[in-house]
């Protein structure tokens, strides 16, 4: 580490490592270039100023008040002094000059012990790892509403959370994937109304297809959520003002008066057919979008993510992992995105070997291996109720979908989702771990369908 | 080595199994880890550390 205080740094100072984003996947990316031998300055920076923390419990255990906020955090601060990290909480990376892999950011705030080496402006890298994740995406004006509520920070989730405790309130939730369908169930939990807005006729639809959907959507019926099909239109507020016009097209909204009025709460949600569902509570639940938009180096694809090679690599010494990251999957043959928590972890352990082998060779003095193609079993799950959904491999974006409902009332079913003849992801509900685990096995490379098929039918027995 | 799980944490993603089959184990009936193992031999360590460092909901905690 390099001497603070007095006098400037001497010239030969090594450059840090600079992991920009601190959720699972930087700090997967950290720790793993401290494990793999990086004993340089490491720099990790969070525009959140929160230590680094889990979210898949912010639309579960925390909303649901089962759990405070320190449990969602990834490590204590006696985890993280170990990796002697130049922490730079509250931080935002306001862009990258690639060729010459420097950082320019905006002051923040450290954390002491661990704050150190703080500068303004620029900072030279040996290497940068982009892992800034997705921000929620929103509806036009929907910020100025009180009322209206995204779900994708643990300052997001604690607002939101506050808001229900008050208990007896008509949540509305726009949008019915993974997120929407997991906050429904809870508010449920909690006793509140709820209705549950999507475009899909059944929730969950464009991840795990018309038949399971229809599986989620006779649960939420089953717990008397309402289920609506429809396109949001505007809100209605307490003031009567509404707002709409142009949320499909993005094309010629307009605010209405009044608008920017602070008091102004929401007391209902439009939809493009007219209907009206009156509402207490709004959560918009519709997406994300990378967030790439401080990337304006020309050098770099941030079309729909971060663009990067099978290593993780978007350009030399340049490195993306989790959310951000699209990269080309070296064995389903095309650039994917996942926003799974356990890609964020994986990527960002894959990106920081790939860019320590990367530096070995440019001769800077650390052990590491080869660089290797980041090349995992996709995975995510969901928890809905007691339904506990688990995925792996691809199943967005299959042109056949194959369903079977092993038990209607207990919700156990497995499903298998293919593309161009071959089968490329396998769905589980209520089976016994080492039915997933033969399941994962299965489709851990793509295989052809009617193979899939039938060791799917002998590992759970419905043959 | 020792391993703590929090098992209220633990998503049953099964991963650890994967990984470290001779210290980790899920429960049939609900998949949550369990522990077969909480001081294992030095030869289980990197994998060990490998499930703790991948586990999804970061359930797995280690004291080296």
């Amino acid at each position: 580490m390099s001497e603070h205080g007095m006098g400037a740094p001497p010239a030969e100072a090594p450059r840090p490592i600079a992991v920009v984003g601190a959720s699972a996947a930087g700090l997967a990316a950290a720790e793993t270039l401290r494990r793999s031998g990086w004993d340089g300055p490491l720099v990790l920076i969070g525009d959140e100023p929160h230590l680094p923390y889990d979210r898949p419990p912010l639309s579960k255990q925390l909303l649901l008040g089962a759990w405070e906020p320190d449990r969602l955090l990834l490590r204590t601060t006696d985890q993280l002094d170990p990796l002697g990290l130049d922490l730079r909480l509250g931080t935002r990376a306001t862009g990258l000059d690639a060729a010459t892999r420097t950082l320019t950011l905006v002051d923040g705030v450290g954390i002491p012990p661990l704050e150190q080496g703080r500068e303004r402006g620029s900072l030279a890298c040996a290497g940068v790892i982009i892992a800034t994740g997705v921000t929620a995406r929103t509806l036009p004006g929907a910020e100025h509403l009180a009322g209206v509520h995204t779900l994708r920070t643990l300052d997001d989730a604690l607002a939101l959370r506050a808001r229900l405790a008050d208990g007896g309130r008509r949540l509305v939730i726009v949008g019915n994937g993974v997120l929407g369908c997991e906050a429904a169930a809870v508010a449920r939990g909690l006793g509140h109304e709820v209705t549950l807005v999507g475009r899909a006729t059944v929730p969950m639809a464009g991840t795990v297809g018309a038949e399971i959907g229809g599986l989620l959507a006779e649960e939420h019926r089953a717990r008397s959520v309402r289920l609506r099909t429809g396109v949001v239109d505007g809100f209605e507020t307490v003031n009567g003002f509404e707002t709409g016009n142009g949320f499909e097209t993005g094309n010629g909204f307009k605010t209405a008066n009044g608008f920017e009025t602070a008091g102004d709460r929401v007391t209902g949600v439009r939809l493009a057919d007219g209907t009206r569902l009156p509402a207490d509570l709004v959560l918009l639940a519709i997406g994300s979008e990378p967030a790439v938009r401080w990337l304006t180096d020309p050098s770099l694809d941030t079309v729909d993510g971060l663009r990067c090679d099978a290593y993780c690599a978007a350009a030399p010494g340049i490195y993306a992992a989790g959310d951000v990251a699209r990269w080309d999957h070296p064995v389903h043959g095309r650039p994917l995105r996942f926003e799974h928590r356990m890609n964020a972890t994986e990527q960002g352990m894959a990106a920081a070997r790939n860019l320590l082998a990367e530096l070995a060779g440019e001769g800077i003095d650390i052990p590491a291996p080869d660089r290797r193609p980041f090349a995992p079993v996709p995975y995510f799950w969901s928890d809905q109720y007691d339904i506990k959904m688990q995925a792996y491999g691809l199943t967005a974006g299959a042109d056949r979908t194959e369903t079977t409902v092993l038990d209607r009332d207990a919700r156990r079913a497995v499903a298998l989702y293919g593309r161009d003849g071959t089968a490329t992801g396998v769905l589980a509900i209520g089976l016994p771990p080492r039915q997933v685990r033969a399941l994962r096995a299965v489709i851990a490379t793509p295989v052809p369908w009617e193979e899939a098929r039938d060791r799917i039918r002998t590992a759970t027995g419905s043959g | 080595m020792k391993i703590t799980l929090d098992t209220d944490k633990c998503c049953a993603a099964g991963q650890c199994v994967l990984i470290a089959p001779e210290v980790f184990d899920q429960r049939d009936e609900d998949g949550i880890v369990v522990l077969l193992d909480d001081a294992p031999p030095a030869e289980q360590h990197d994998a060990v550390r490998e499930a703790a460092a991948i586990c999804p909901a970061a359930a797995i905690e280690i004291q080296a």
